[in-house]
């Protein structure tokens, strides 16, 4: 460093402050929240000392539990469809020749993405209701794959593309033909990309609210569309705590996503 | 791998993405052409009713009534969503700049902390303010005991409400891309510019912002696009009483049981959006040029 120049571009004056205050507003409502689920008082914002007690509530409460376990079972089929479908999807966009429709295949499976969520939710209800489909979970199950499709793929080829086709050459070179080139080589290093997207697609799955409240029929209620219920009807400490239980669930796996994809990152 | 087993890998994906997502978009444009079926649904005949009602009513003698009431309610979206934008991208911006300025591994946790929210389900973040603004939340009880007011203030339920939530939503779609976009300056330019005795103001005007525009300008798509049809923030924080066109579809098809009018409203907010995104996807390709 040259010390003689005073002028530093990395600093500049109050923002470091400023940008702490944007953290603030990020994250001082959740903890607000949390805050008042371990309130005693069934007066939300009056504090009455720390306790439990909602969170014993909340889970003996069998309809959220009946909700919980419906989110949870879509959850998991729409995260193995939706995972298998974007890790082939990812290598055949990454390693694939394509002469022509590489952008429209691109463009299509960022659909889920780039429409919004509202119109996704009740052009499914449309279709499902024009099919005649009324299955209940079924349809959700159904709905969730295909937007859990692009969180999936995008840390997949995100490893794919950053991890380079030398070692797949190198084991082409060793006469391996397609099927034990991606036993042996390529499945292995995408491992850890492949469950990061899977966790990402269980999270995004467990939370969704909009498209499962309009799809969802009496019997097939998940938990958000259960909590939404319960807040249209008042502030409740059920609700924080409940509330705060998703949030814990999702902050955990977020945080797992993240600590597996890195792992293996040098391999 | 050849372009037979590139397709054959790609098409599970296309598939299940065409038939159930792009195929009722199709098909939601169709029932945007149909009569309402009291009971839900659709019925014969077809008619451009369903349009006509985004400026006129039927009256009881079947007349054309002119009535704006629901091209307010647009309106109202598009102005909002338009706030919501701009708003995110005053705030978020010198954030994005911020952590471009820290060191590698401070960025890491910067950048988690940002992205983190987007992961945490939009229901719970919107209700939380409910805790703070409402009568009896934080925001009131706090400025009833300092003894600023006696009576506490309408905070929740109004525009400003819902453009808190709004914002508090959608600023980490503003503050990835244009920090991914800057995260590529060349130091060497900004001591390059000062050396030749530009200030703060000139480097930012200069340098960073042309450089950041791209990233802002995708920003403003990526917040634009879902603030215009968000159905949570208005829904709980505009008190569903301040109508906005995603509580206005979803209305549609519960309580209004008018489906062609929610297919036609949809439709068209999938227009502009698709719109939106393919004219940034354009000015992109350009500046690449």
């Amino acid at each position: 460093m040259n010390g003689a120049k005073t002028f530093d571009w990395r600093h500049t004056p109050g923002l470091s402050v400023y940008t702490a205050l944007i953290f603030v507003f990020f994250y001082a409502p959740l903890l607000i929240l949390v805050i008042y689920a371990f309130n005693s008082s069934r007066l939300v914002t009056v504090w009455a000392g720390f306790s439990f007690k909602w969170f014993v509530a909340v889970a003996n409460n069998g309809a959220i539990r009946d909700a919980a376990t419906n989110s949870i079972i879509i959850a998991i089929v729409a995260t193995i469809a939706s995972t298998a479908i974007a890790t082939a999807g990812a290598i055949a966009l990454e390693r694939g020749r394509l002469r022509f429709g590489r952008g429209a295949a691109t463009a299509l499976i960022a659909m889920p993405l780039v429409v919004p969520e509202i119109v996704v939710a009740i052009t499914t209800l449309i279709f499902f209701s024009g099919l005649g489909m009324h299955h209940g979970l079924i349809n959700l199950m159904i709905a969730h794959t295909v937007f859990c499709i692009p969180f999936a793929l995008l840390p997949i080829q995100a490893r794919l593309r950053d991890m380079g086709g030398t070692l797949e050459e190198a084991g082409r070179d060793l006469y391996a033909d397609e099927w034990r080139l991606f036993r042996r080589v390529t499945l292995p290093l995408l491992l850890p990309a492949i469950s990061a997207g899977a966790i990402m697609a269980f999270v995004v799955s467990l939370d969704d609210f909009l498209i499962s409240m309009m799809v969802s029929s009496a019997g097939s209620t998940t938990l958000p569309v259960y909590i939404y219920g319960m807040m249209r009807l008042g502030v409740t400490p059920e609700v924080n705590a409940i509330s705060t239980i998703l949030l814990a669930v999702s902050i955990v796996f977020v945080a797992a996503a993240l600590l597996v994809g890195r792992r293996n990152r040098f391999a | 791998m050849g372009p037979n087993r590139t397709w054959l890998l790609i098409a599970p994906a296309m598939l299940v993405i065409g038939v159930f997502m792009v195929l009722p978009l199709f098909l939601a444009v169709g029932y945007s052409f149909m009569t309402a079926n009291p009971y839900g649904g659709v019925t014969a005949p077809a008619t451009f009713d369903a349009y006509l009602q985004f400026l006129y009513q039927r009256d009881f003698d079947d007349s054309l009534v002119f009535s704006p009431s629901y091209a307010l309610i647009i309106l109202r979206s598009v102005y909002l969503a338009i706030a919501t934008t701009i708003i995110c991208l005053v705030l978020g911006l010198p954030v994005a700049w911020y952590i471009v300025c820290q060191t590698p591994e401070r960025r890491r946790i910067l950048l988690f902390a940002v992205t983190l929210p987007f992961w945490i389900n939009t229901l719970i973040r919107t209700y939380c303010w409910i805790l703070i603004l409402r009568d009896e939340g934080l925001a009131n009880g706090a400025l009833r005991h300092a003894g600023i007011i006696s009576d506490p203030l309408p905070l929740l339920y109004n525009d400003g409400s819902i453009l808190l939530g709004l914002v508090y939503t959608f600023l980490p779609f503003m503050v990835l891309p244009i920090y991914s976009t800057l995260e590529r300056i060349d130091p060497r330019l900004i001591e390059a510019a000062h050396d030749l005795y530009a200030g703060r103001a000139a480097v930012f005007r200069r340098i960073v912002w042309p450089l950041a525009r791209p990233g802002a300008l995708a920003g403003a798509t990526l917040v634009f696009a879902p603030a215009l049809g968000s159905f949570l923030a208005p829904d709980l924080l505009g008190g569903g009483k301040k109508l906005l066109i995603g509580s206005l579809i979803q209305m549609q098809f519960t309580s209004s049981r008018n489906w062609p009018f929610g297919a036609a409203l949809s439709t068209v907010v999938t227009v502009v959006v698709l719109t939106v995104f393919v004219i940034r996807s354009r000015r992109v390709e350009e500046e690449r040029r």
